[in-house]
């Protein structure tokens, strides 16, 4: 059937399943918005205040349900203010796909108005990306898009359509929602494992008596989390978990030992040096989990399991590995590895359990961290999803609230991108209209994306957003406390807004409290209101992030306390 | 660090090239030279990639090609069941008294006189790197003007080849 390039974009969009965009409109991408207007029945554009709030409430949408998030943008400035958002979506392989405009193909490459080479800009931080300068291309440029955002290890796909392809005509047809296979360009998935390799890895499993399993986010990719949570069960091993493999296992069960890394547990961190088997499970050894590289995990082996090639022997040399789909390789090792008792591995990991970080350490407030979390999960329940920004907020988020199921906890990773989460939260409830949404932001990463109070106010999205406000960038102040001598450059927010006073100017209910009675009420209330609430909470500037392993020391290095002067 | 070949078979359009070398800047590895030019299939290129690096760079730097959606295939070459091929033109200076000693060496190594004027001449060479780096190095006394290689070319030895292997995957 004949159609525009605008119209293929759509009936793409629904061929793939897609009901809900989000995005903002432009010059060149007015044809694509025409056909969303005439199409609005089938597909909902969500407007943000900007287009990385877009890309953010995408990746959202794509993180706490599994499914592609869709952004649109338009060219130029549009198609940059997607960057970070792609960016992140990459760093923490979540399946985006970025449609944005280009002015018309005659106007390509002449620095024409609104111009910009997003596929350039974007080439380093997208799984790939495409320019359709031929509208014949469009309908399976869209499909190749989509299929390769979601196989394998997912990741963010742009789609570049010039002005002039929108509105050209060209015959497209409903097919599979898949590109074509078989062909040489088609998303390559690895190998299905031999039997020799998977019983190799189990041998080695059964060797060892002090095994230690680390999670990460690629056990929630794969929907792999009940298998991981049966080879733990199986094993008696404990569970550490980096800051994405949140929700992989429940933070509460047993064998769970908590993060991992540089605000890890002890238990977590400890048993990483002392175990002689690790097995990590999706997982990619980051800087911010292994720290020092040369002296992580120097107490025995690494069986390495992950769905990407290029992760094996990337950050950490030596290990043995499996590669392929996670879920589909725990299930074979589960045949193989029989049931183990308790031990004495058990005995020690339960010893470093019972080592906490401090609730607090500052005595003087009256507001800390681990009772903000345990009151906000007292209220809102396991079935809630959590988003987050980046800073201490996040670390406190990680460390104290208990997640009890995958996607749950959706927080920038691996950019540690400050200003994801407000848009990631209108993302997460778009998608879960029925759910509860807490955002938990720090006040300097609430700042940044502020302006999304618009959006969270006009779509009557009933997130709970928490401010954590210390009056301080609180990660960099306390870097500056510990290691540069307490010289607070540029990291002290003594200014405005005042977020009570920000939220009624979009019409958002907000309580400021500065205990814990206060918080509970205002949050009881905010729960009540059924709608967007906002709870500003005073906390102390010097509250600290602990424990903490100082960048490049062993991770059995950390310091658990901080002296109060 | 020891120097290895690549040789990648990759989609024939515009931007596979700046994809290639955008990962290789990115990741910090070090290319020595890179080729390309479209193959027996036209919709395919293939790209001969010499880099310096030990193992684990190596093994790194082929996952990551690997993982790119353009690039098809990539196998490391072993040079002593490989082709491996460069060509250089060199401008050296030839007077009436040296221009023999210059044509000379060029013999020697079966390099070709393809332009010549009062002052110079213009060699052209083909061989392994090792071949032209000598010529080069002989040639130096008499003033190089200006030099162009190409870098490595390469194809295994014997009946294998990279679209065989993709046919058998």
């Amino acid at each position: 059937m004949m159609m525009t390039g605008a119209r293929i974009v759509v009936e793409s969009l629904v061929e793939q399943g897609v009901d809900t965009v989000f995005g903002y409109p432009g010059g060149t991408v007015l044809n694509i918005y025409d056909e969303l207007f005439k199409n609005s029945d089938r597909i909902r554009h969500i407007l943000t205040a900007h287009e990385q709030g877009a890309a953010h409430a995408a990746d959202g949408y794509a993180r706490s349900t599994g499914r592609p998030g869709v952004v649109i943008a338009t060219s130029g400035p549009g198609a940059t203010n997607l960057v970070t958002g792609i960016a992140t979506a990459y760093m923490d392989s979540s399946p985006l796909v970025a449609i944005t405009g280009n002015v018309p193909n005659h106007l390509l490459g002449k620095d024409s108005f609104q111009e910009v080479d997003i596929t350039g800009v974007t080439m380093p931080i997208t799984k790939h990306n495409f320019i359709v300068k031929d509208v014949a291309r469009l309908g399976e440029v869209l499909r190749q898009a989509f299929d390769i955002a979601c196989s394998g290890r997912p990741g963010p796909v742009l789609v570049d359509i010039p002005k002039d392809v929108t509105a050209a005509l060209a015959d497209w047809s409903p097919g599979a929602p898949r590109a074509r296979t078989g062909s040489l360009f088609a998303p390559k998935l690895p190998r299905c494992l031999d039997d020799s390799e998977v019983e190799e890895a189990a041998l080695i499993i059964k060797a060892s008596r002090m095994p230690l399993i680390y999670a990460g986010g690629g056990v929630i990719a794969a929907g792999a989390s009940a298998e991981l949570t049966l080879l733990a069960e199986r094993l008696h091993a404990p569970v550490a978990i980096s800051l994405m493999g949140h929700g992989a296992i429940p933070s509460r069960h047993p064998l769970c030992t908590g993060m991992i890394g540089m605000h890890g547990t002890k238990a977590s961190n400890m048993a990483v040096g002392k175990a002689d088997l690790i097995i990590a499970i999706g997982a990619r050894f980051s800087d911010r989990v292994v720290s020092n590289a040369s002296r992580f995990a120097k107490g025995g082996r690494i069986l390495h399991i992950d769905i990407d090639p290029a992760e094996i022997n990337k950050n950490v040399a030596g290990c043995r590995y499996l590669i392929g789909d996670l879920a589909e390789i725990l299930r074979r090792l589960l045949k193989l590895v029989a049931a183990r008792e308790g031990s004495d591995w058990n005995g020690d990991i339960e010893d470093w359990k019972r080592v906490q970080p401090p609730s607090h350490s500052r005595a003087r407030a009256e507001l800390h961290p681990r009772g903000i979390m345990e009151d906000l999960h007292a209220r809102i329940g396991d079935d809630a999803f959590i988003t987050t920004e980046v800073g201490q907020h996040q670390m406190w988020t990680a460390q104290f609230y208990p997640f009890t199921r995958p996607r749950s906890f959706i927080s920038s990773g691996g950019l540690g991108t400050m200003g994801f989460g407000t848009g990631a939260s209108i993302g997460v409830q778009i998608a879960h209209p029925g759910s509860r949404v807490a955002h938990i932001a720090g006040d300097g990463s609430f700042r940044m994306n502020c302006a999304e109070l618009a959006t969270i106010s006009h779509y009557r999205l009933p997130i709970l957003i928490i401010v954590m406000n210390n009056g301080t960038l609180g990660m960099v102040r306390q870097w500056q406390r510990m290691f540069y001598e307490g010289r607070f450059a540029e990291t002290t927010l003594d200014r405005p807004p005042d977020f009570v006073k920000l939220a009624d100017a979009y019409g958002i209910p907000a309580w400021r409290v500065s205990d814990s009675p206060e918080f509970r009420s205002a949050v009881d209330a905010a729960l009540a209101s059924g709608g967007p609430a906002l709870v500003e909470c005073r906390i102390d500037i010097d509250e600290a992030v602990l424990p903490m392993v100082p960048s490049g020391r062993a991770l059995e290095e950390q310091i658990l306390e901080e002296r109060e002067d | 660090m020891d120097r290895f070949v690549l040789s990648a078979l990759v989609q024939n359009h515009a931007g596979v090239l700046s994809r290639v070398a955008g990962l290789f800047s990115r990741r910090g590895y070090n290319i020595e030279s890179l080729t390309v030019g479209e193959t027996e299939d036209p919709s395919l290129s293939r790209m001969t990639i010499a880099v310096r690096g030990d193992d684990a760079i190596l093994e790194q730097i082929q996952k990551q090609l690997e993982k790119l959606v353009e690039v098809a295939a990539v196998r490391r070459l072993d040079p002593d069941s490989s082709v491996l091929r460069e060509l250089a033109l060199i401008k050296v200076d030839a007077t009436q008294e040296s221009r023999s000693g210059v044509i000379q060496i060029a013999d020697i190594f079966r390099a070709r006189v393809v332009d010549v004027c009062a002052e110079c001449l213009t060699l052209e060479i083909t061989g392994d790197q090792n071949k032209v780096d000598s010529l080069i190095a002989l040639l130096k006394p008499y003033g190089i003007r200006e030099l162009a290689r190409t870098g490595l070319s390469a194809l295994e030895r014997g009946p294998v080849s990279l679209p065989l292997i993709l046919s058998l995957i």
